[in-house]
């Protein structure tokens, strides 16, 4: 009597199943897609020229983006030096001294925070660097990263200073160290892996964001020397790029394309791999 | 005993007052306490800062247009008119597209990692999975253009408007002039780029119900599936919604991806082949060549709506998700 149902629930419960496995396949086949074509078409227009040569005027081929590579670690390092600190400390304060209410309100901001979409960031930062001075600069570029960094590095930071464990505290505070003395000496750096690999989660997850640079470091054909001035960054070049009617630029997208994809997943491998190790250590 | 009292009085000073403060802070740990505090409430003064900034920016075009900026449908520089409807359309149903892609493939996946997948693979595969996430969205727009753009001109366009274009109701969005970018195009990329929040969000929530409740179904005789669907997911809706919500506001505030594949035109079409725009897109196109004050006080306007909505979402997904880990989800 049962026994067609018992077959049906047994199908459904194959066939669903199933599905959830193609669906999980699927994602993933994605990431390979985009790695697979990304080499395809970057490799075959990647050379030497594209790391050491200006771009050159619209209409000749060939040329590089130097200054946008330049650009773009010069923007990041605005970015650690600006954000970094601040989101370690603040990071420290949520982890040691913070107490209950306080720090329930700072870490739901943070989470806000890094929920605000980068390209309100970028208004954000225009606002605050770009406005007063009535132009663009590597600067506001680099505000508008920073901002950015921030919430990224004061959560990890805890996270990793909360896993220390308390025993270690306690040592450090009954051989008569001071409250900071032990933190400085003893659980920073005891947590100091965790919290750069944090730190580098956080510099590679801005390395590839565009929308907020658009309006602030905006961007250069040459080398934008300093730091007031327009400079160019690969994202944007890779956006101008794409879609410019030019063929010749489609293919440079797309080294620069493979080269920023290579420069964020290598930095995260390479995060979660020091974070491995550290964790059995 | 009073002789005693007077010289400790006299090695520690009173424990209130500026004086006894400043001393205090010689000694180290107030003052570590307070320089870190300091930087702690930075945030929360960069993020007030945040929305002061938009809201004074955008004074002229909030006091010009009102609430109207929201139902005007006209967007027009040259006539300094200003009207935020097709963007606003634009945001919600690129988005709405990208969910309704995303949340069963996501969902999917996540039961596929969590309750089928030996541990070992589903931790590598979710490790491929935040690999997908922490891809750069200019990465997913260049994609966008040469892969989903010609794919959707030549081969999913016209087949959507030749089967689903005659249905009755639903058939009115797949009508029209087929340009490869529109609606659907970008709605298809975003869905790629937050089915890896929706995953890894979903994978932790649903890791996190209870053993017993899995072996109870199945002990009354339910199959692997009719455990998950009516007991598991049951258990971790809350969580679930959550990374919804998450995925959700990615989508709203997502820019170049979007910007790159939607068409960028201020109109409202029913059809999702038709070109548009969406409040992130507009503000990325138009921003640098704002020309007047009135025109750039209107795109921080659009600024503080996406703000706004972004902020609300991801609040209530901090609260669903928070909800969920502290053991409330309850099994009906």
């Amino acid at each position: 009597m049962s026994s067609p149902r018992i077959a049906w629930r047994k199908s459904l419960n194959f066939v669903m199943l199933s599905l959830t496995g193609v669906a999980a396949l699927g994602v993933v086949c994605v990431l390979f897609l985009i790695l697979g074509y990304l080499m395809w078409n970057g490799g075959a227009s990647l050379n030497w020229n594209f790391f050491t040569q200006l771009p050159k005027p619209v209409g000749e081929t060939g040329g590089g983006m130097a200054n946008a590579i330049v650009g773009s670690l010069k923007l990041l390092l605005l970015a650690a030096v600006m954000g970094l600190p601040v989101g370690l400390l603040a990071g420290v304060y949520l982890a040691e001294f913070g107490g209950h209410t306080f720090s329930f309100i700072i870490r739901y901001t943070a989470d806000l925070l890094n929920g605000v979409p980068s390209i309100v960031i970028g208004i954000f930062a225009y606002s605050l660097a770009v406005l007063p001075v009535k132009h663009f600069s590597a600067l506001a570029g680099g505000v508008a990263l920073a901002i950015m960094v921030i919430p990224i590095t004061v959560r990890s930071t805890e996270e990793f200073l909360r896993a220390v464990p308390g025993s270690l505290r306690e040592g450090a505070m009954a051989l008569g160290a001071s409250k900071w003395k032990t933190i400085a000496t003893v659980v920073l750096p005891a947590a100091s892996g965790g919290i750069l690999t944090g730190m580098l989660l956080a510099l590679a997850r801005v390395a590839g964001e565009t929308a907020p640079l658009l309006f602030t470091a905006f961007s250069n054909r040459y080398w934008g020397e300093g730091w007031g001035q327009p400079i160019a960054s690969l994202p944007v070049m890779i956006y101008t790029y794409a879609i410019a009617p030019y063929d010749d630029w489609h293919r440079q997208a797309w080294a620069a394309g493979l080269v920023l994809l290579g420069l964020v997943l290598l930095s995260n491998l390479g995060a979660r791999f020091i974070l491995a190790r550290t964790k059995v250590a | 005993m009073s002789a005693a009292a007077t010289t400790i009085a006299h090695e520690a000073p009173p424990q209130s007052g500026p004086r006894a403060f400043i001393r205090r802070l010689g000694h180290g740990d107030e003052l570590a306490h307070l320089i870190t505090l300091t930087f702690a409430a930075g945030i929360l003064l960069l993020t007030s800062l945040l929305v002061y900034e938009l809201w004074i920016n955008s004074h002229l075009s909030r006091s010009k247009f009102g609430w109207m900026f929201f139902w005007t449908r006209v967007w027009d520089p040259n006539f300094d008119n200003f009207g935020a409807a097709p963007f606003i359309y634009g945001t919600l149903v690129t988005s709405a597209v990208a969910l309704v892609i995303a949340v069963p493939l996501g969902l999917a996946s996540a039961i596929f990692l969590s309750e089928l997948a030996p541990r070992k693979i589903s931790d590598s595969i979710s490790f491929l999975i935040d690999l997908l996430a922490a891809v750069p969205s200019v990465i997913y727009g260049l994609l966008g253009i040469f892969i989903v753009v010609p794919l959707m001109r030549t081969t999913l366009g016209p087949m959507l408007i030749h089967s689903v274009g005659n249905v009755p109701y639903i058939g009115a969005l797949f009508r029209g002039p087929n340009y490869g970018v529109g609606f659907l195009t970008a709605g298809i990329v975003l869905a790629i780029m937050v089915v890896p929040y929706i995953i890894s969000v979903s994978r932790e929530v649903l890791l996190t119900v209870p053993r017993e409740q899995r072996e109870a179904a199945l002990a009354l005789g339910a199959t692997r599936w009719e455990s998950t669907w009516k007991v598991v997911l049951p258990w971790a809706r809350t969580g679930i919604m959550g990374s919804i919500f998450l995925a959700l506001a990615r989508a709203l505030g997502e820019t170049m991806a979007v910007t790159m594949v939607i068409g960028n035109a201020a109109r409202i079409n029913p059809s999702l082949l038709s070109p548009g725009d969406t409040i992130a897109s507009t503000i990325a196109n138009q921003f640098t060549e704002a020309t007047g004050d009135l025109y750039l006080s209107a795109l921080i306007e659009l600024g503080l709506v996406l703000f706004l909505i972004t902020f609300i979402l991801n609040g209530m997904a901090r609260i669903l998700i928070v909800l969920t880990e502290r053991g409330g989800g309850r099994p009906v």
